[in-house]
């Protein structure tokens, strides 16, 4: 099991509005994490910095008290806007095995088809998209998964599939879950336990 | 709606989809080039004779484009003066090409270097386009080398421009930022990420950078510091046919200006469609 904990994250812009100010929290890889907040309080900004994709901020982030490796990020954000992180000009198959190469079965269990693979990202639905990028993040050398608003453009019932499929296998795999979201049913259905984040954003 | 029939054969091509039709329209242009560039090599110098006593003729079967005042044939010099052009194009389009190139990986390095490319791109594209070939052209001697040297030494500000705002683009993509999170190296996102939207890039480029080079070198011809007046150049063609424009002669500037401006065209249909193809987002609608 791994300990992910946080300490004292700080981010602003610019000098005028602090974005982040002195965010700790912990949690192990058994637990699935719900964030909520309000639009615009600087949830997908913490997520950035989880994740790597900021490196300008103040604060430790560590796995088992020892600082996050360089090369492969443990701690892997799947984001809102799957195609954003596709290159548009790769098929969804190279896509795909840029990060690792999934059996069958997981692929099934995400319903991701076979035909899918020789298509451009600009040919799958979001949804479609989206199986593709929670696959890319589940990777054998993850250990923490940031899901942010993952499933904001599904309906109820592939939100369903897809949240089983990832709990299952994060079970499996003993990878933590912290989902962010601004749906409290959907967090209280799939979470362990709740962060309010304007309250981890306070002081 | 009607359904469409297969019976209509004509019509095949305007029932195809973009793609094919794309295709269709490349090969045709390409095939329309290549065959005009290839000619104007088989001409050979003694079949443009001066013969008198068939000066001036009108367009017919046997001089399809007229003959001008010593008897030469129209269409045999437009053919070999539009093969120097390509040719002068395509030397001055490498050369700008590679300047391009270099300047816009080198933006890639740093702020201050980017910073540096942006200023010589302005600088070089503030300065009157004709006037700066005008002085490079002289400032190398003139000739087939100087119109190379000059057209191909001012017309990479484009192309750079977009390379530079290219790489920028994919450097701070989500894309390439995830790629650095799964651990690959930067030689790794440059081959695979950057490289082949650049090269794309790069080859819609050149192939633009066509009409407009050969569109200079025949402009720079026709005001007299450009190819010497031997050389069949269609600027040289166009620049003798004004002194017998008045006469009524107009077949001499009319059928030579129509040729350049089909090239043009065409080289600027070919560029759109490889664009289109090469582009996922065009390519499969």
């Amino acid at each position: 099991m791994d300990t992910l904990k946080i300490e004292n994250i700080k981010f602003q812009y610019n000098n005028k509005q602090k974005i982040l100010s002195n965010i700790s929290f912990e949690m192990k890889s058994n637990q699935i994490i719900g964030l909520f907040g309000d639009s615009g309080s600087g949830k997908t900004t913490l997520c950035k910095i989880l994740t790597g994709f900021l490196k300008k901020y103040k604060g430790t982030i560590n796995i088992n008290d020892e600082k996050v490796p360089t090369g492969f990020n443990p701690i892997q954000l799947i984001y809102q806007h799957p195609e954003k992180i596709m290159n548009p000009r790769w098929n969804m198959e190279r896509i795909l095995h840029e990060s690792w190469i999934p059996s069958k079965e997981i692929l099934d269990s995400f319903g991701i088809k076979n035909e899918w693979f020789k298509r451009f990202p600009s040919e799958l639905s979001g949804g479609e998209l989206q199986r593709f990028s929670i696959l890319r993040a589940i990777n054998p050398k993850t250990k923490f998964i940031i899901a942010d608003e993952i499933t904001t453009m599904l309906d109820s019932v592939t939100q369903v599939q897809i949240w089983n499929a990832i709990i299952k296998h994060c079970q499996k795999q003993d990878i933590g879950i912290l989902a962010v979201s601004h749906d409290k049913l959907l967090l209280e259905t799939v979470c362990d336990d709740i962060i309010y984040f304007n309250e981890l954003n306070k002081s | 709606m009607k359904t469409t029939k297969k019976t209509n054969k004509p019509w095949t091509l305007y029932h195809a989809n973009l793609r094919t039709k794309t295709l269709v329209i490349i090969s045709i242009s390409s095939i329309l080039l290549i065959s005009i560039f290839l000619s104007s090599y088989l001409i050979k110098p003694d079949s443009i004779i001066t013969n008198f006593t068939s000066a001036n003729q009108m367009p017919s079967l046997e001089h399809l484009f007229g003959t001008d005042w010593m008897g030469r044939d129209m269409f045999t010099r437009t053919i070999s003066g539009l093969g120097l052009s390509i040719g002068v194009g395509a030397f001055a389009s490498l050369i700008s090409t590679f300047i391009a190139i270099v300047l816009g990986l080198f933006s890639s390095f740093n702020k201050f270097t980017d910073e540096l490319v942006a200023g010589i791109i302005d600088l070089f594209s503030s300065i009157p386009h004709i006037l700066l070939i005008i002085l490079v052209s002289i400032s190398f001697g003139g000739g087939f080398y100087g119109v190379i040297m000059g057209v191909g030494l001012t017309h990479w500000t484009p192309l750079a421009r977009v390379l530079r705002a290219e790489i920028k683009k994919i450097k701070t993509s989500k894309y390439v930022k995830l790629s650095k999170e799964f651990g690959k190296s930067k030689l790794w996102i440059a081959k695979n990420h950057m490289l082949p939207l650049v090269i794309s890039q790069i080859i819609v480029g050149v192939i633009l950078m066509f009409p407009h080079a050969i569109m200079h070198e025949a402009s720079i011809t026709f005001l007299g510091f450009g190819l010497s007046p031997h050389q069949p150049a269609i600027g040289i063609i166009l620049a003798e046919s004004m002194n017998y424009l008045t006469s009524g002669f107009w077949w001499l500037a009319f059928y030579p200006g129509l040729s350049l401006l089909l090239v043009v065209l065409i080289f600027d249909l070919i560029g759109e469609n490889i664009n289109k193809l090469l582009n996922p987002q065009s390519a499969q609608t």
